[in-house]
């Protein structure tokens, strides 16, 4: 068996040594395949005169431990460096296979993570994840056999997938308990509840080793009969099997409960905020520190965009503030625009125009967006002198991360007299950048977390919970349309009245450009329909506005944003004016 | 100005004219956390050292691109001036219909492509024609385009070259349609003119031909639609007659790329020429060796940096550019962490720093190098490379440790034992060079000193050579005719026969005396720089920072950060076990957890209701009240909170599939 045990290890490795494959393939490419045989054969000759191993393992071992040194050097080891990730428990969470989960698996962590104070969760705890391993590959493996026996066990509903109507009974009642009972350290029903849930738990454990036992009774055999290599392909299916049931499965189990039968509605953005703000914050002091440490950088950031570096901070929590204070301490002096990329309304344009407009004082414009990046090139590398500052907040939000937005920004930072220092948040926004952009950019990567919560950078999202008001919140409304000019606010408060004395006809498509352009033009807010197509374009630009081709061929103009927002709306336009 | 705090899309803030002061990268530098009066010293010799190796690396740039621009342009000239000569010919005719193509195979790091293609063009301007043109993939979807750029771009070149006033013209053309006959028409008259001109004005190699050729670099052919470059090819071949042009691929993976992109119909109407650059493997040797293999520059790395530098490099990129950015960085972090790297300069000026500052000693550890790549001239002429094919894998093995406790080494030693007399003397005659050219005294004994055993060698070839012939006749039949193995094996046989009737020759004891002393000087010189005081002087170690900062992994930090939060806040009460967070740790962490939880679909009910659980837990730690209605409203807002910043993250997204449920984005999870 050890040497099984031996085998296994080395199919883990078989991954990594896919990639050693390819870079031999690389490195030897101009020695061609003929100099790589006689390479490895006296490779193997000479050793066996040196060193004269025993066994033919060795070599992979070392392959093995080749391999190891790189994700050593390369992924990052905890002790060397305090500011980086545990790669190691890290990668393979991230990366590795979703195993099919339970919903109560969530109710049932929850309250082991209330009820267990501070040192007992362990204990719970420590068998859990050995279940959630367990379990899929049991269910799958045995599926018809199986269930017929777990059937017959009473606590077994749990683990493996019971018929569809049994389960939802029990979520519901389930969760009902959840709700209704408050739990409490001290509460002698409620000891009750935990040694119950030990018992399950114990009793899920001994079920699964069953299984387990099972299934090296059933694959035993197989190993007999074709050692190694059968095996690996038994673990590679698997694992492509597990894709597939996280993926293809159509129906998700999931309880059919909606908001709401919850007697909390969803909240608007100024009452969510308003009670967040009596949330007094935890571990400020340790938050502090956190916070000083990256304070003591600021110095290294300047000199470091000086020497034609640009710095891209990432990490959990908004970094805004911290951006922020930078900007306050370092470039009070000094020309610096700042863009705020969660802004809904933000577009590249944006960007060049504020650099056109308030920074190079230059009132034309533009034929296209490559044009003004151009003429910008142009004065900066003309003009050494010169010298600006862009501090962007999200340079990986939903209107930057397109790859035209990330090319011209990413010309723009590898000017040597424009410095750009940016905060990425998003899981994937290092996709974002090819080779190709990551010279342009040159970054250097600063890790901040802050774990402070994404205040302004949530606000415009259109969350999940929070009041849902089309595709734009109010406060974003606002913005954008003040950003405008009379005229265009104008054109776009006749739209909203329109659509409101439209709302209860439930056959409104939106109005037709035709009619729209006559109103317009009899309120003096354009005088052609080619200025009021502009107008649209940019309207459209910033998700305001909808267009429809109707059944006759007419567009049809439409604001995807409920009645009651653009109530509110008018209600606030009309008070400031 | 407005405030900060009011938000909106971009601000900029423009101080008064009066207070931009210009500050100067060294500020910064003197004004971080270390405060000692010599920073600024260090300052200029960080930059100083900097602006050299960046000119050397441009300088390498140049000399290892220059062969390869040699031939092309050698290729565009033959092309060209048989295109020119006789069109009557029939052979010509038909070649008529090929376009001159050079294929640069230039290798997988894209990013270095730019700064070659860059060059090329101007040896192209400087040397063969005006009419340079460089296009990428991402600028031609489609012919139109195609077209359009190309003679935009053509009549950039012709601005260029010609006065400006022509330029209102060339503008309202630009906006025209753009096809093959207005091109080869605009050709027509460009070139007319300058035939024109010509007299007057004094021309460079340009004006060796009355039309000269148009080159059409297409930077990354491999990105291209086939259609696209099908069509422009047969289009252009047709107009060849009256528009010279001539193609050039720029390719990052193999030249057969060229038939799978296009049918042998189109690829038969181009006259392909393939060049190859040099691997971008051997140009980062050539680096190596010109930057940290020299006592050129002072600066040095350590074994861990330089590890994470060419892993990047070649697990990676790469790219040439992103190894010399490292190496800046590295620079950069070594002057401005490193106090003492005041004295990491060169050796005479180090030695007057040293009398400022009453410091007492700088080895002269530079003198390692030079002696290192002996080591390696020795061992590279061996089979199998036991000690690393190239040289800075040696280096590497020199950096960590001893070197003669690794097995590598002693094996290394071992061949050598067996080295035929030939080679031997050679590779000494190498070594003799190298120790020759290097500038130290110290190293002076040592050449002569093989000086001598050179000499004895040859002597020894006069005084028996009958006794040689046979020992060394017989070992180099075993080198040719059997592999290593069979000799090494026959080699020990004949030894131990010899040793029996203790017959070893003159020469193999001089072998060994040789091998020997280059034991000793092994042992004398390579010490691993650990070992040696004040080494942090010139090595620069912090091999972590380098790759946090340019192998950055924030899907990690991100996970930990989340999962644990105790790494980042020390806070007693964050610690926990291995996969479990406790329940008074941030909320989003807490919802994060929950939702590990999950398949694909969350229910968002359950969800809340799960994180109350936890966190009016974690609350009544504190209070032993009843929970109120309000305090049920709050944690419900912060819940809200924890899942919006969560959906910001890129865990979940909205989803339609069913009411009140959210998409899991992310796999796994425990």
């Amino acid at each position: 068996t050890s040497k099984l045990e031996i085998k296994e290890d080395k199919m883990l490795e078989v991954q990594f040594v896919g990639d050693d494959d390819v870079l031999n393939h690389i490195l030897d490419r101009e020695g061609g395949a003929k100099l790589k045989k006689e390479r490895a054969q006296l490779l193997v000759n000479t050793k066996k005169i040196i060193k004269k191993p025993e066994y033919g393992l060795e070599e992979d071992d070392q392959e093995v431990l080749k391999e190891q040194n790189y994700v050593e050097v390369l992924g990052r080891d905890v002790q060397e460096s305090l500011k980086n990730g545990s790669a190691t428990d890290g990668g393979n969470k991230v990366y590795s296979f979703q195993n099919r989960k339970h919903s109560e698996k969530m109710a049932k962590l929850a309250s082991e993570l209330a009820k267990t104070p501070r040192k007992s969760v362990s204990f719970s705890l420590k068998n859990d994840p050995e279940i959630m391993i367990n379990i899929p590959q049991s269910s799958k493996k045995h599926s018809a056999s199986d269930k017929v026996q777990l059937k017959n066990n009473d606590k077994s509903e749990f683990l493996s997938t019971p018929p569809r109507s049994l389960r939802k009974r029990l979520i519901v009642s389930r969760s009902h308990s959840d709700s209704e009972s408050e739990y409490s350290a001290s509460n002698s029903e409620d000891d009750e509840g935990i040694a119950q849930e030990y018992e399950e738990d114990t009793n899920a454990v001994i079920l699964s080793q069953k299984i387990e036992a099972q299934n090296r009774v059933v694959s035993a055999p197989v190993c007999k009969e074709t050692p190694s290599k059968k095996m690996k392909r038994d673990k590679t299916s698997d694992l492509v099997e597990e894709y597939f049931e996280a993926h293809s499965s159509s129906k998700v189990l999931t309880s059919d409960r909606t908001l709401q039968k919850l007697k909390r509605a969803k909240l608007d953005q100024q009452t969510l905020h308003n009670l967040l703000s009596k949330v007094s914050p935890s571990f400020s002091a340790e938050l502090k520190q956190l916070n000083q440490q990256y304070e003591k950088l600021f110095h290294k950031w300047m000199l470091q965009l000086h020497l034609g570096f640009n710095v891209v901070l990432y990490g959990l929590g908004s970094k805004r503030d911290l951006l922020e204070r930078f900007r306050t301490t370092m470039l009070q002096d000094s020309i610096h625009v700042v863009i705020n990329g969660f802004f809904p309304g933000i577009s590249v344009k944006s960007v060049l125009n504020s650099i056109t407009e308030e920074v190079l004082n230059y009132m034309g414009t533009f034929r296209s967006v490559l044009d003004q990046l151009d003429w910008i090139i142009n004065k900066f590398k003309e003009d050494s002198s010169l010298e600006l500052f862009l501090v962007i907040h999200n340079l990986d939000s939903q209107m930057l991360r397109g790859d035209k937005s990330q090319q011209i920004i990413g010309q723009l930072s590898s000017l040597h007299n424009i410095y750009l220092i940016a905060s990425i948040d998003h899981l994937n926004a290092p996709l974002m950048w090819d080779h190709a952009k990551q010279s342009l950019y040159n970054w250097l990567w600063y890790e901040t977390t802050t774990y402070s919560p994404y205040t302004e950078e949530t606000s415009y999202e259109n969350s999940l919970l929070v009041k849902q008001s089309g595709s734009l919140p109010l406060s974003s409304l606002t913005h954008v349309l003040r950003s405008l000019t009379p005229n265009a606010r104008g054109i776009f408060r006749l739209l909203i009245k329109y659509q409101l004395d439209n709302q209860d006809n439930p056959s409104y498509i939106g109005l037709s450009f035709q009619d729209f352009y006559q109103q317009c033009r009899e309120a003096f807010l354009v005088n052609s329909d080619l200025t009021l197509r502009a107008q649209l374009t940019e309207f459209r630009d910033h998700k305001l506005i909808r267009t429809k081709k109707g059944t006759d061929g007419v567009e049809y103009l439409l604001i995807p944003v409920d009645s009651e927002t653009l109530t509110d709306f008018l209600e606030k336009e009309e008070e400031e004016a | 100005n407005r405030l900060p705090e009011e938000v909106g899309r971009c601000f900029a803030f423009c101080p008064p004219s009066v207070l931009t002061s210009r500050h100067l990268a060294w500020d910064y530098f003197s004004k971080g956390r270390n405060e000692s009066e010599d920073s600024k010293l260090r300052f200029e010799t960080y930059q100083l050292i900097w602006q050299q190796m960046k000119s050397e690396t441009e300088r390498l740039q140049e000399e290892l691109n220059k062969n390869l621009f040699d031939n092309l342009i050698e290729f565009l000239q033959k092309s060209h001036s048989g295109f020119q000569k006789n069109s009557r010919d029939l052979g010509c005719q038909i070649k008529l219909k090929e376009i001159p193509t050079a294929a640069l195979v230039l290798g997988v790091n894209v990013t270095d492509h730019d700064l070659t293609f860059r060059s090329l063009a101007e040896a192209l301007q400087n040397n063969v024609t005006p009419y340079v043109v460089s296009l990428q993939a991402k600028d031609c979807p489609d012919m139109k385009h195609l077209l359009q750029k190309f003679f935009s771009q053509l009549m950039d070149c012709c601005v260029d070259v010609k006065s400006k006033e022509e330029e209102s013209v060339q503008v309202t053309q630009k906006k025209t349609h753009c096809s093959m006959d207005s091109l080869c028409s605009w050709y027509m008259t460009v070139t007319q003119k300058t035939d024109v001109k010509m007299p007057s004005k004094k021309r460079t190699t340009t004006s060796q031909w009355q039309s000269p050729p148009v080159v059409l670099i297409l930077k990354d052919m491999e990105s291209f639609t086939t259609k696209v470059l099908q069509d422009f090819i047969i289009i252009s071949s047709e107009h060849l007659h009256e528009f010279p042009l001539i193609l050039i691929f720029g390719i990052a993976t193999s030249p057969i790329i060229i038939h799978r992109l296009l049918s042998h119909s189109v690829s038969s109407l181009l006259c392909i020429e393939l060049f190859q650059s040099l691997s971008c493997k051997e140009h980062l040797t050539t680096v190596l060796d010109k930057l940290l293999l020299t006592t050129q520059f002072p600066f040095k790395i350590s074994e861990k940096v330089l590890q994470v530098l060419t892993n990047i490099f070649l697990y990676h990129d790469f790219s040439i550019q992103n190894f010399i950015k490292g190496l800046q960085l590295s620079l950069l972090e070594h002057f401005y962490s490193q106090p003492l790297s005041v004295l990491c300069c060169n050796l005479p000026e180090a030695k007057r720093r040293i009398n400022l500052l009453s410091d007492n000693q700088c080895e002269n550890i530079r003198r390692l190098p030079s002696f290192r790549r002996c080591l390696h001239k020795f061992t590279s002429s061996l089979p199998k490379y036991p000690l690393g094919r190239q040289i800075r894998e040696l280096y590497c093995i020199c950096l960590e440790k001893n070197i003669w406790d690794s097995e590598e080494y002693a094996s290394a030693l071992q061949l050598l034992r067996m080295l035929a007399k030939d080679e031997l003397m050679t590779t000494l005659q190498n070594c003799f060079t190298i120790f020759k050219s290097s500038p130290e005294k110290h190293l002076g004994n040592i050449a002569k000193k093989i000086e001598e055993f050179l000499a004895q060698f040859q002597s020894l070839d006069g005084e028996n050579a009958k006794e040689e012939e046979d020992a060394s006749g017989s070992q180099q039949k075993g080198l040719q005719k059997t592999d290593l193995y069979h000799l090494q094996k026959s080699l020990l046989e004949m030894k131990e026969l010899r040793r029996t009737s203790k017959k070893q020759t003159k020469f193999e004891v001089l072998r060994e005396k040789v091998v020997n002393f280059i034991d000793y000087l092994v042992r004398e010189y390579l010490l691993p720089p650990e070992t040696q005081p004040l080494h942090e002087v010139v090595y620069f170690s912090a091999a972590h920072a380098l790759r946090e900062h340019l192998n950055a992994a924030p899907r990690i930090a991100l996970h930990t950060a989340l999962n644990n939060p105790y790494y980042y806040l020390k806070n007693e009460a964050l610690k926990s076990e291995e996969g479990c967070i406790p329940n008074t740790a941030p909320d989003i962490c807490i919802a994060y957890k929950l939702h590990l939880e999950c398949s694909r679909l969350i229910n968002l009910v359950d969800w809340s209701e799960a994180f109350a659980t936890v966190v009016t837990a974690a609350e009544k730690m504190d209070a032993n009240s009843v929970i109120s209605e309000e305090m049920n409203e709050i944690i419900h807002a912060r819940f809200i909170r924890a899942v919006s910043e969560l959906e910001l993250l890129g865990f979940i997204k909205p989803t339609k599939q069913k009411t009140d449920h959210v998409a899991r984005l992310t796999w796994g999870g425990c």
